[in-house]
């Protein structure tokens, strides 16, 4: 299947300086518009959610960690404790503006129904992961020949929760397998700064560490 | 000779409880006939009355008030002596300046629940009919009506709005309730180790509370207050079973273990051996000082009925639908009388509706009591829900400063 490139790529988000927020996360919250109802699925310990809820947005959360929710609702978020693979299908349609699923997907035992999931609760969803056809990963891969470990992602291959990592060509083909509509694509590199968009398909995936994807039902005419 | 009958008869009197359950030390606030209570059962209560206690004060705009709905053998003294037994406030440990219910900041009520024993009008009432006790004359009744009785007291105090209903377990129950009944008198709720309905075991270990009560001679029907008895055998045994229920085996083995009583070697017979039976007699003897056993009957059954979906088609969601009240559902990990799984379900129906909700489980081995005993997370997270609530209430600065 061909990998079709995104047709509007994020431009003109200034990463931030001082270093408060995290940039995909400032890159998430661009594509928010205030007001909007937002659900965060893998919350963490909600640093996203506070930054949205100071813009202006409805969040709520879910989070598998008890940690991490004791310390999102110490923070009076709205979150609530559950599993991305198994609460889902429990919420009703369209329920959400947005749906965010920041590097949580790698940790899912069903990607595809859970990014399905996420496009019927949420009219529109955005999707961060780190990019396992990272040039670093693959030259761990390749020359050191063993499981990539980077800063992001130290766990080793028997103790990590991540165990459905996808490059980001891979998860265009799956965006393009299951009719979903890419609306902004956005690569950052190891520094978190995005990725030049003049730059061919192939460097993303190979200078991304990480891809950050705005989402929206019904790709090209199926 | 074997001691069998080491619960201990209660050395406060029915006529000690007996006046407080129609002169209450506390405020009062009384219904005439004019203003009955509509209760589930068809009947229209009055005159009624009921007994509460109130903490910090209501700041200009009514804005600051919240209600604490009580658990099934508790009272509106949460942090005063209590007026028959002369012990602490059952939720000092919560209520209080610069607690998490901190009376500095907030106004706080907490009534009697209408059937209860410490002033409300309930089974151990006086009968305006007949000048005696109320006893199984008493209509049965509800968590919505404990929540309508509720409401009249608000609007007798002029409270429209209630900044948070707060409860742990029959508590929570009513917090739910409220939630269902009036949504738009409630900005925030806290419900705690609680579910959206009594399961089937939690029916059966309270009919085993009914049937003890009920098996003891001096019982007499429920009238033994004409009698001058009290059936505080039957009642003790109720609050044992109860207890067990409230607890875990794992708090229990950290308590207790397997250790005796005052003793080295086992008597081979049916005396208090080991420290758990000690602990349990000593529980039941306590409670029967001070509370009613009737009442312990009508609040168990209100507990029993209690399943908010049945009210609303079965469809839990249904009942909170549109709502614009902010949850904060917490459970705690060994409670197997309310376990998480239910309040999950609360949660997951709490989404469905889209309301504002968070969900928190904490991890204790204290089980059901959790809510009532020092568990510094489960602190932090109500005063935190509480100061993001009144942010958004437009409380941050409080009533008191």
């Amino acid at each position: 299947m061909a990998v079709q490139e995104p047709a509007l790529p994020l431009g003109g988000v200034a990463p931030d300086r001082t270093g408060k927020y995290r940039t995909d996360h400032l890159m998430v919250a661009e594509m928010i518009p205030a007001g909007s109802k937002v659900l965060d699925v893998g919350c963490g310990d909600g640093e996203l959610l506070q930054l949205l809820e100071s813009r202006g947005i409805d969040g709520r959360g879910i989070e598998l960690s008890r940690e991490g929710v004791n310390r999102c609702v110490a923070k009076g978020l709205a979150v609530v404790q559950g599993d991305a693979d198994t609460d889902l299908v429990n919420y009703p349609d369209d329920a959400f503006d947005y749906v965010i699923l920041s590097q949580t997907l790698q940790a899912t035992r069903q990607p595809k129904p859970v990014l399905e999931n996420l496009l019927r609760i949420g009219r529109r969803a955005i999707v961060s992961f780190p990019n396992f056809g990272f040039w670093k990963m693959r030259l761990q891969l390749l020359v050191g020949g063993h499981m990539p470990r980077t800063e992001n992602l130290p766990a080793t291959w028997y103790d990590t929760p991540n165990i459905h990592f996808c490059t980001i060509k891979d998860f265009v083909q799956l965006c393009d397998e299951i009719n979903v509509k890419m609306e902004r694509a956005v690569a950052l590199d190891l520094y978190g700064r995005p990725v030049p968009l003049n730059l061919p398909w192939w460097v993303w995936n190979m200078f991304g560490e990480q891809g950050v994807f705005l989402l929206s039902r019904g790709g090209a005419g199926k | 000779m074997t001691n069998v009958h080491s619960i201990s008869s209660p050395s406060i009197l029915n006529e000690d409880r007996a006046h407080e359950a129609d002169h209450p030390t506390s405020p009062v606030a009384t219904f005439g006939m004019d203003q009955p209570l509509r209760l589930d059962c068809g009947i229209d209560l009055a005159p009624f009355q009921i007994a509460y206690q109130t903490y910090g004060e209501l700041n200009a705009d009514r804005s600051n008030a919240i209600l604490i709905c009580h658990a099934l053998t508790l009272d509106q003294h949460v942090a005063n002596l209590h007026p028959l037994t002369g012990k602490a406030g059952w939720w000092e440990i919560m209520v209080g300046p610069g607690r998490p219910l901190d009376t500095d900041r907030y106004f706080i009520i907490c009534s009697n629940v209408i059937g209860g024993c410490m002033g409300s009008t309930g089974p151990a009432s006086t009968d305006p009919a007949t000048g005696k006790a109320w006893g199984l004359d008493f209509p049965v009744i509800t968590i919505p009506d404990m929540v309508r009785a509720q409401a009249m007291l608000l609007d007798r105090l002029g409270i429209e709005t209630l900044f948070c209903v707060i409860g742990g377990s029959m508590g929570g129950m009513q917090v739910l309730q409220w939630t269902a009944a009036y949504p738009e008198r409630v900005f925030s709720a806290l419900p705690v180790a609680c579910s959206t309905r009594h399961s089937a075991q939690n029916i059966a270990f309270h009919e085993l509370g009914r049937q003890a009560v009920m098996a003891d001679p001096d019982w007499h029907h429920g009238r033994y207050f004409e009698r001058s008895t009290h059936p505080h055998r039957g009642l003790a045994v109720a609050r044992m079973a109860g207890h067990i229920t409230y607890l875990s085996d794992a708090a229990l083995h950290r308590k207790f273990g397997r250790r005796m009583q005052d003793r080295e070697l086992p008597t081979f017979s049916f005396d208090a051996d080991f420290q758990v039976e000690s602990y349990l007699r000593y529980q039941g003897s306590s409670f029967v000082e001070r509370f009613d056993a009737n009442s312990y009957l009508y609040l168990t059954r209100a507990m029993d009925y209690f399943d908010i979906a049945a009210d609303h088609s079965g469809v839990l969601a249904q009942a909170f639908l549109g709502i614009k009240t902010r949850f904060c559902v917490v459970s705690f990990t060994s409670d197997w009388l309310f376990p998480t799984s239910e309040s999950r379900a609360l949660v997951h129906a709490l989404n469905a509706s889209s309301a504002r909700v968070s969900f928190a489980e904490i991890e204790t081995d204290r089980g059901h009591d959790a809510f009532l005993l020092d568990v510094p997370e489960f602190f932090d997270i109500s005063r935190a829900f509480l100061e993001s609530a009144g942010k958004a209430r437009g409380l941050s600065n409080g009533a008191g400063g």
